[in-house]
C-alpha cells in the first residue's frame, strides 16, 4: 500500500469555490475561472508515494506545487478530492484528530526556515514535542537528538538569529525530525540558500534519507535540485500534474513540449550516466591469443585497441594496436605480457565523469559491473554524440516553439 | 424661509439615561469607589512610609539595570530634585494614580487587543470604539464619573483608565496581527491548538508592540493627571490646578517640570523593557 495516495485533489481559492469547481469540470480554462474571482490552486492532482521514497513535486511559481504540499497536512483545505495517508483518508478528520496527525505523523520544512526568533536553537528544535506535551527533560534530550543528526550539537542555546541559513535551515530540519514523524514535507527547503551550501544540503539530506528512511515531499522549482534529491518527480503546471516519472524518464521521454522545454537547459553530463551512452564491445581480445589474432580482430571491427578478458569476461586490461603489431615483430607467442592496465567506470557512473577519464585514456573504457565483469565499453565519439543528440532535440524543439 | 427644524435632544437623552444608570447602579459603583479609593491610599501611605532617599535608590537602581547606567543616574537626580522642591508627596500621588490606571488599563486592555486581532467581528466593533475613547475631550468623562464615583482619586483613575487603554488595545492588536505568517504557518505544521499557538508564538512574539502600547497608556495617564485635579485627583495635578486658580506662575512651572520629570523617567524604563526582549534583537 502506498503510503500517501493523492486522488484526484483540487483546491479552490476564493467566495465560491463550487463554482470554480462546476467551471472546472466543464473544462473551462484556468483564466476563465480566475475571471469569476476563484483562483485554482491544483485541479485533479493524483499521485502516490511509496514508504521511504524521496518524491520530488517541481514547477515553476504558480503551477500550485505549494498549494499542493499544503493540502498533504491541511494547511491549505482541499475543495474536492481526498488523500489517504496509510490508507486513511485525511480529508475527513475532525480537528482534534487532524491537530494529531500534524504532531506526529506529518511535519514540515519551510522555505525561509520560520524559525521561532524568541526561543533558542533547543527550544525550536523542541516546538513539536512541547505541543505534543512532553515533558521538559524528554524534549531537551529528543531535540538534542535530532540538532546532532543535522550537526548542530553545540549550537543548543543559541538563538537563530545567530545562525548563518544554512545553519538556520539545520534548525528548521531538527525542528521536523525531533517529533520522528513518518513523512516529512520540504517546502524549497533549500532555495533561500546560497548555491554552494544548497549542494552542502542537498548531499548531506540523501545521506540522511539513507539513515532515517521518512517518506520524503520535496518542492522546488529547481530541476537540477529535483534531478539531484528525487527518487521520482512529478511535474507540474497551471495546477495540473504534466509527468511522473524517475529523472532519467523525464529526461529521456518528456511527456511534452512544455517538460521538454524544461529539460532543456539542464546540463545532460550530469544528468546521464555512463549507461546511456554503453555500447557492446563487439569483439575482445582474451590473454592466450596471440599478437596476430588480435590485430584481425582489431581490423575486422575497426578498433585502434581492445578490451582484454577471461573466459568469464572479467577485465584484464587492453592492447593497442601499436603494441600488438611490434609484438608480431618480436614474435610474442601470446599477449598475455603486453596488457596494460585500464582504467573502469560502473554504468551509474555521470557522464562528467566519464569526459574527466577520456580526457586521459585514448582507447575504449570499459563499462564493469561489481564483480569486475564488462558489460560493454564507452567510447569518446559515443559520448559526444550522446550530448550532442540531447543538445540538438532541444534546439529543435527551442525553434519549432519560436516559430510557433 | 429656514423652516424651524426642533432640536435633537442628544443631551437630553443622554442625562436621562445617565441618571437612570446612576439611580440604579451607584450602589454598584460607589462600592467599587470605596474598595479602590482604600487600595489607591494603601499604596500611597505605603511609598510614602519608606523614606524618599531609600525610594529613590532603589527606582535609581530599577531603572539602572532595565535601561542602563545612565538612565539610573537621570532616575536618581531627577527624583532627588522633586525632593528638593518639597514636591515628594504629590509625586507619589501622582505615580500611585498613574500605576493603578495603567494595571486596570493593562488588565482591560490586553484581553480586549487580543480579542480583536484574532476575530475579524470584535475587531469592527472595538476600533470605532476607540476612536470614539480617544477623540472625545478627556474632561468629558469627569462630569458623569462624579456621580457614580464621587469626587475624588478614583473617579480621576475610571476616566483616566478610558482615556489612556487605547493605545494598549490597538497595538496588542497589531502585534499579533503582524507576526509573520510562515511562523504561524510553522506552530499550525505542527499541530498547535490555537491556545498553544496564542502563547508559545503570537503573545511572545507580540511583546514589544504591546510594551510600546504599554507606554504610550502609561504616557496618556500622566497627562490626565492636570484634568483629573479638577475633580480633586490631588497629586502634581493639584498643584497645577492650585497655581492656576491662585494665578502663581512660579508654582504651575514648578509642578509642570515635576510632571515632565515623572514622566521621562517612566517613559524611558517602559520604553527599554520591550526593546530588550529577543524578539526585537532578532529583527
Amino acid at each position: 500500500m502506498a503510503k500517501i495516495k493523492v486522488e484526484k485533489l483540487t483546491k479552490i481559492f476564493g467566495p465560491h469555490p463550487e463554482q470554480g469547481l462546476r467551471m472546472l469540470d466543464e473544462g473551462k480554462s484556468n483564466a476563465d475561472i480566475r475571471e469569476t474571482g476563484q483562483a485554482v490552486g491544483i485541479a485533479d492532482v493524483s499521485f502516490e508515494v511509496e514508504e521511504g521514497e524521496f518524491l520530488v513535486v517541481m514547477g515553476l511559481s504558480g503551477s500550485g506545487k505549494s498549494t499542493l504540499i499544503r493540502c498533504l497536512n491541511r494547511l491549505n483545505e482541499p475543495t474536492r478530492g481526498h488523500i489517504f495517508i496509510d490508507g486513511d483518508d485525511i480529508t475527513r478528520l475532525d480537528r482534534q484528530a487532524l491537530l494529531k496527525l500534524r504532531q506526529t505523523k506529518i511535519s514540515m520544512v519551510f522555505q525561509h526556515f520560520a524559525l521561532f526568533p524568541h526561543r533558542t536553537v533547543v527550544d525550536n528544535a523542541a516546538y513539536g514535542l512541547e505541543v505534543q506535551g512532553l515533558d521538559a527533560d524528554e524534549r531537551r534530550r529528543r531535540a538534542n537528538e535530532a540538532l546532532e543528526l543535522v550537526g548542530l550539537d553545540g549550537w543548543a542555546d543559541s538563538y537563530p538569529g545567530q545562525l548563518s541559513g544554512g545553519m538556520q535551515q539545520r534548525v528548521g530540519l531538527a525542528r521536523a525530525l525531533a517529533v520522528e514523524p513518518d513523512i516529512l514535507l520540504m517546502d524549497e527547503a533549500f532555495s533561500a540558500l546560497d548555491p554552494l551550501i544548497r549542494r552542502d544540503m542537498q548531499h548531506e539530506m540523501m545521506q540522511l534519507q539513507q539513515r532515517v528512511k521518512k517518506t520524503i515531499v520535496f518542492i522546488t522549482h529547481d530541476l537540477d535540485e529535483a534531478l539531484q534529491v528525487g527518487d521520482r518527480i512529478v511535474l507540474m503546471k497551471d495546477g495540473r500534474v504534466v509527468q511522473i516519472g524517475t529523472p532519467e524518464e523525464i529526461l529521456n521521454n518528456p511527456a511534452n513540449a512544455y517538460v521538454e522545454r524544461f529539460v532543456e537547459n539542464v546540463d545532460m553530463s550530469r544528468v546521464l550516466t555512463a549507461q546511456s551512452v554503453l555500447q557492446r564491445a563487439r569483439v575482445v581480445a582474451f590473454p592466450n591469443d596471440g599478437p596476430r589474432t588480435v590485430l584481425r580482430k582489431m581490423a575486422d571491427e575497426n578498433y585502434a585497441s581492445l578490451l582484454v578478458v577471461n573466459r568469464d569476461y572479467t577485465l584484464v586490461g587492453s592492447i593497442s594496436a601499436e603494441v600488438a603489431s611490434k609484438a608480431v615483430k618480436d614474435g610474442v607467442e601470446h599477449i598475455e605480457s603486453l596488457v596494460e592496465e585500464t582504467p573502469s567506470v560502473t554504468p551509474s557512473e555521470s557522464l562528467m565523469n566519464v569526459i574527466g577519464i577520456l580526457a586521459d585514456w585514448r582507447w575504449l573504457l570499459p563499462v564493469v559491473d561489481e564483480n569486475n565483469k564488462v558489460l560493454g565499453v564507452v567510447t569518446r565519439a559515443g559520448v559526444l554524440t550522446a550530448l550532442a543528440e540531447n543538445n540538438d532535440t532541444s534546439d529543435s524543439e527551442a525553434e519549432r516553439s519560436d516559430a510557433a | 424661509m429656514i423652516p424651524s427644524v426642533p432640536k435633537f435632544p442628544l443631551a437630553h437623552g443622554i442625562d436621562v439615561a445617565l441618571d437612570w444608570l446612576t439611580h440604579n447602579f451607584s450602589w454598584l459603583t460607589q462600592a467599587l469607589s470605596h474598595a479602590i479609593s482604600a487600595v489607591i491610599d494603601a499604596i500611597v501611605a505605603g511609598l510614602l512610609f519608606v523614606p524618599p532617599w531609600l525610594l529613590i535608590i532603589i527606582v535609581a537602581a530599577v531603572g539602572w539595570r532595565v535601561a542602563g547606567r545612565r538612565v539610573g543616574i537621570f532616575t536618581a537626580l531627577g527624583l532627588l530634585f522633586l525632593w528638593n522642591l518639597r514636591l515628594w508627596q504629590p509625586t507619589v500621588e501622582t505615580f500611585t494614580l498613574v500605576l493603578i490606571s495603567t494595571l486596570i488599563a493593562v488588565a482591560i486592555g490586553l484581553p480586549l487587543g487580543i480579542a480583536a486581532a484574532l476575530n475579524k467581528r470584535t475587531s469592527r466593533i472595538v476600533m470605532p470604539v476607540l476612536d470614539f475613547m480617544q477623540t472625545m475631550p478627556a474632561f468629558v468623562y469627569l462630569i458623569p464619573a462624579i456621580p457614580f464615583f464621587g469626587l475624588g482619586a478614583v473617579s480621576a483613575s475610571v476616566a483616566t483608565v478610558i482615556f489612556s487603554t487605547p493605545p494598549t488595545i490597538r497595538l496588542t492588536a497589531l502585534g499579533i496581527r503582524q507576526v509573520p505568517g510562515d511562523l504561524i504557518e510553522a506552530a499550525d505544521a505542527f499541530g498547535s491548538s490555537r491556545k498553544q499557538k496564542l502563547f508559545k508564538v503570537q503573545l511572545p512574539m507580540a511583546v514589544p508592540t504591546i510594551m510600546a502600547g504599554i507606554n504610550q497608556t502609561i504616557m496618556l495617564a500622566l497627562s490626565m493627571v492636570v484634568i483629573a485635579a479638577m475633580i480633586g485627583a490631588g497629586g502634581l495635578g493639584g498643584e497645577v490646578w492650585e497655581a492656576i486658580q491662585r494665578l502663581e506662575p512660579g508654582k504651575g512651572f514648578e509642578s509642570g517640570i515635576a510632571i515632565v520629570i515623572l514622566a521621562m523617567i517612566l517613559d524611558r524604563i517602559t520604553q527599554r523593557i520591550g526593546r530588550d526582549s529577543k524578539v526585537a534583537s532578532a529583527h
